[in-house]
């Protein structure tokens, strides 16, 4: 988990690709999770977290709004994800999770970074 | 894959490349028993591991080698015959290993045949036997060590020896398989003690760490000069002298000795001195030359075509060496050595050299430069030609090398690595190549621009010059509407912005004023327009994400000395970008409706313009050597004509239609159109634009000089026949110097395209430059003239025609025995290296492109007029 900074806009990337930075001597490839999951520009000034994550012996940074807590699950817990789930957060999730009161949905991290390679704006 | 037959395939490999040197150094030193003791060694150990890991198939074939070899080893006299069925065996070898590593298991099938060759010869090899059933008994069982402890799945030396002695020959007869020669077994024992085996990967990733140490060191040190005073001062400069070993350290695992591109050669130069005939000794210095392992493996190939063309072309046939009083033997030499941060590679042989009157005779029927130009150079600067993108001397096309892909393919290669080639030859007395490459890609330098408020790294090696250009600077950016140019000594570049390129804003218009990097990629030299230029700096490439890797633009990324994180510009994805009007040598279609030019391969660049009426005129842009605009004051009037003083010459000045009045003042425009050494200026009121656009040309103007109409971007627009208004400036235009020399008769053509409009431009031209010219439109009208019992001395044809194609075409033709000898020269608006060489194997004698009317009828020359 850390602060992005220092972020390198990346022309011609896909836009999910909000740009490259260096994290410990190491460059990392930053995704909007907010353009990822379609839900419109972050406001200029608002706080930015990024979740460093690891794939297949590459680097990639997941900006999100804030970060909540971490948690240990059981794997029999979750449960498939219904089928009228909003479209956007379908495509990505991989279960779910009810906590008390509420739901949470578990992303999967193979479908996140499956950005089409080819959907570039020519 | 199991790790012991991994393990056996990477060491097989390694063996086999040894034995083909060793093998044909052997035949070379027949009497050499170190050698031979060296080839028996290897075949010997893959005979016997071969048994160990149950491979049946591989076995019997190493095996009947092997004992053939024991028969040199006991005297038998080495033939070259012999030499040349063991590399056999070996290839087969190879074979197997391929598929054994693809299929894991020994592929089926049976190498009886081999086996029986390499019996016959064992048995016809005349010297006695029984020699070796005697040794048979020599030597024991020498318990033997390795220095690390086994890994699962490894077999102990003893258990390899053992299985060795136990491995049944499968042929009948049993020479002396096993003999054991121990003083001759392991003369590297202790080298091979002293080295261990490092996977890539390791050495990778300890390059990665230490790039980032030394990023880090960066860091620390900018740091340090902003407080000055500071305990640290001391153990940092250590730490930065450490590092700096470190790297240097971590660099040399990367090293591989020069020797490993050159493995291959010597078996390819005697597999080629048979074929050739020709007696070719291959001498090698400075094979433990280090260097990278990325630029090593990037030279291997244009090493081998370089070599491959020395014994095709530079060295002479045994005969013609005789009578030049030189030894019998040709030799090349390899050799290379360090040179600073540069290893310095040698080719050279002392055949023939370079024929410098070929060369010219080349250069000017080629059109690369005209006979004053040439009359300037040095025999250097002249020898430089053949790097030249088509360029060849070869005469013939041979199996060896010489199919039009000749020295400028090696040099893109060599350029790509950031290296340079030179060429000294002495006629009759030998050729020597001399190639200079960076030891290293993973640092390399590159000079930090900003665009668009971004800052970004250009490779140093690709930058010509730094030019800036503002409003009283000498260097102007001019416009030919929507496309920049800059005019730099004369010449025409492209201008392209990086900020549009890169999509960086909507801002697509080009400055005044501003820094252009000049950047040249192969033969393609443009300018990027840049906002700002800082400074070089040593950087080290990392990769791009995998996610990022399809963007061509760039080539990886890495981080300044600052901490921030900067992409490298890839030339050769910025030319690939631009490289549609590069081309052309005119500006890039910034507009969007050029977006929709996507069926590029029917429309062509006009090049619009207004002459004498408001209508607009074209002409195909690629006619067209260049636009110009001369002060009127510079025009003069001789002999009732208009001339001007350009380039040291006179040029005529036509005008492009009757109504058109040269200015009185101000800036005249003109169309340069050049020929050779001539040029001829035509008068055009003003320069339109350049469009990109299909050419639906109603034919049927009776007007001289001019085609006919087509709808242009949909404006009516005439279409300019320039073969019309070239006789005007000179009258013997085409029928110069070029026919004088050759030419005794008319020679005819058919041409063969679907298009009215090429063949009416076409046949005025080829008619101009003296042919007699029979046009028809169809592949299927062409076999039917040809059938009528029509001669022709050449066939030109256009490719991509409907029903038949060109290629069809020319399969036809030569499939007919009586035409098989017809030159066929092919015209195509796009010419892929898959398509040219498509165009080789159906027997096109030259490919040129459609409005290439230099290349067309140069290329006409090579065919007709051959020297004899």
């Amino acid at each position: 988990m850390f602060v992005p900074a220092r972020l390198t806009r990346v022309p011609l990337a896909p836009p999910e690709v909000a740009g490259i930075l260096n994290l410990r001597g190491r460059v990392v490839t930053a995704l909007d999770m907010r353009s990822r999951l379609d839900l419109g520009a972050r406001a200029p000034d608002a706080p930015v977290m990024a979740i460093g994550i690891e794939y297949k012996s590459e680097s990639y940074g997941l900006l999100v709004d804030s970060v909540g807590e971490v948690m240990a699950l059981r794997n029999d817990a979750c449960e498939p994800k219904p089928a009228n789930l909003d479209a956007r957060l379908w495509r990505v999730a991989a279960g779910i999770y009810r906590l008390d009161g509420q739901l949470m949905v578990v992303l999967d991290v193979d479908r996140v970074l499956d950005i089409k390679n080819g959907a570039v704006a020519a | 894959m199991d790790d012991l037959l991994k393990e056996f395939l990477v060491e097989t490999n390694e063996s086999l490349d040894t034995v083909d040197v060793e093998l044909v150094r052997f035949e070379q030193e027949p009497d050499n028993a170190e050698i031979l003791g060296n080839i028996f060694r290897l075949v010997h150990t893959i005979k016997g591991t071969c048994g160990f890991l149950g491979l049946p198939r591989l076995e019997a074939l190493a095996h009947a080698a092997e004992s053939l070899m024991s028969k040199f080893r006991d005297g038998m006299p080495v033939s070259g015959d012999a030499v040349t069925l063991v590399l056999f065996a070996i290839d087969r070898i190879k074979e197997i290993l391929g598929e054994l590593e693809a299929n894991q298991r020994e592929p089926a099938g049976s190498d009886t045949d081999l086996i029986r060759q390499l019996d016959e010869m064992r048995k016809s090899g005349a010297t006695p036997a029984p020699r070796a059933a005697a040794r048979r008994t020599v030597g024991t069982l020498v318990r033997q060590t390795l220095e690390r402890p086994l890994e699962p799945g490894e077999a102990s030396l003893d258990e390899l020896e053992r299985a060795f002695r136990d491995a049944p020959g499968p042929a009948p007869s049993k020479p002396a398989v096993a003999v054991e020669d121990k003083p001759l077994e392991r003369p590297d024992d202790k080298l091979a003690s002293q080295s261990i085996r490092v996977s890539i990967d390791t050495l990778e990733h300890l390059m990665t760490m230490v790039s980032e140490l030394v990023l880090t060191r960066n860091q620390l040190l900018d740091i340090m000069r902003r407080h000055d005073d500071s305990e640290f001062k001391v153990p940092l400069q250590r730490l930065s002298n450490v590092t700096a070993e470190l790297q240097d350290g971590v660099m040399r695992t990367r090293m591989q000795p020069i020797g490993n591109a050159w493995q291959k050669l010597p078996r390819i130069v005697r597999d080629l001195s048979a074929e050739l005939g020709k007696d070719i000794e291959l001498e090698m210095h400075g094979a433990d030359t280090e260097l990278d392992r990325q630029v090593l493996e990037r030279i291997k190939d244009p090493l081998t075509h370089m070599v491959r063309n020395s014994a095709d072309h530079g060295l002479e046939s045994r005969a013609e060496r005789i009578a030049a009083g030189k030894p019998e033997k040709g030799i090349i030499r390899l050799s290379a050595y360090h040179e600073g941060g540069h290893i310095i590679i040698g080719v050279a042989d002392d055949g023939r050299g370079l024929d410098i009157g070929r060369i010219r005779h080349q250069v000017l029927a080629s059109g690369l430069a005209t006979e004053s130009e040439l009359e300037k150079m040095s025999e250097a600067q002249i020898q430089k030609f053949i790097f030249t993108p088509g360029f060849s001397t070869a005469r013939r096309v041979t199996s060896v090398s010489g199919r039009g892909v000749g020295m400028d393919v090696v040099r893109s290669h060599i350029d790509q690595i950031g290296g340079t080639i030179d060429v000294q030859s002495a006629q009759g007395k030998g050729l020597n190549f001399t190639i200079k490459i960076p030891l290293t890609l993973a640092i390399i330098s590159a000079l930090i621009v900003e665009s668009g408020g971004e800052r970004f790294a250009i490779p140093q090696l690709s930058v010509l010059e730094l030019v800036r250009v503002h409003g009283k600077s000498e260097h102007r950016i001019e416009r030919i509407k929507d496309a920049a140019v800059l005019r730099l000594r004369n010449k025409l570049l492209p201008l392209v912005r990086m900020s549009s390129l890169l999509q960086l804003d909507g801002d697509r218009a080009i400055p005044d004023r501003g820094f252009i990097v000049v950047l040249r990629v192969g033969a393609q030299t443009f300018g990027v327009v840049v906002d700002c230029v800082f400074h070089t700096e040593e950087i080290v490439v990392k990769p791009m994400a995998s996610k990022l890797r399809h963007i061509a633009m760039f080539s990886g990324n890495t981080i300044l000395g600052d901490g921030s994180v900067i992409l490298i510009v890839d030339p050769n994805g910025v030319s690939q970008a631009t490289g549609d009007w590069a081309a052309s040598g005119t500006g890039a279609h910034t507009d969007h409706e050029a977006g929709a030019r996507a069926v590029a391969e029917n429309t062509i660049s006009l090049l619009v313009f207004r002459a004498g009426t408001p209508e607009p005129k074209a002409v195909p842009l690629s006619l067209v050597t260049r636009l110009e605009e001369i002060d009127c004051t510079k025009i003069e009037l001789s002999n009732g004509r208009y001339m001007v003083q350009y380039r040291g010459q006179l040029m005529p000045l036509i005008g492009a239609s009757d109504g058109v009045r040269i200015k009185r003042d101000g800036a005249q425009p003109l169309l340069v159109f050049s020929d050779g050494s001539r040029s001829m200026g035509l008068v055009v009121d003003e320069i339109v634009d350049i469009v990109e656009d299909r050419l639906d040309i109603h034919v049927g103007s009776d007007r001289s000089g001019v085609l006919g109409s087509a709808v242009v971007r949909g404006q009516a627009t005439e279409i300019i026949d320039v073969g019309h208004f070239l006789p005007l400036a000179y009258a013997d235009w085409f029928r110069g110097q070029d026919l004088r020399a050759t030419a005794r008769r008319e020679r005819t053509l058919l041409l063969v395209d679907d298009s009215a409009f090429f063949r009416n431009m076409l046949s005025p031209v080829l008619k101009a430059a003296g042919y007699e010219v029979t046009a028809v439109e169809s592949a299927h009208e062409a076999l039917a003239t040809l059938k009528k019992g029509e001669r022709f001395d050449a066939l030109v044809t256009d490719i991509d025609m409907p029903g038949m194609d060109g290629f069809a075409l020319a399969e036809a033709v030569r499939g007919e025995q009586q035409f098989s000898e017809m030159p066929i020269i092919a015209l195509s608006s796009t010419a892929t290296p898959e398509l040219i060489e498509r165009g080789r194997q159906v027997g096109l004698h030259d490919y040129v492109a459609k409005f290439d009317r230099q290349s067309l009828i140069a290329a006409l020359k090579t065919c007709l007029f051959r020297p004899a």
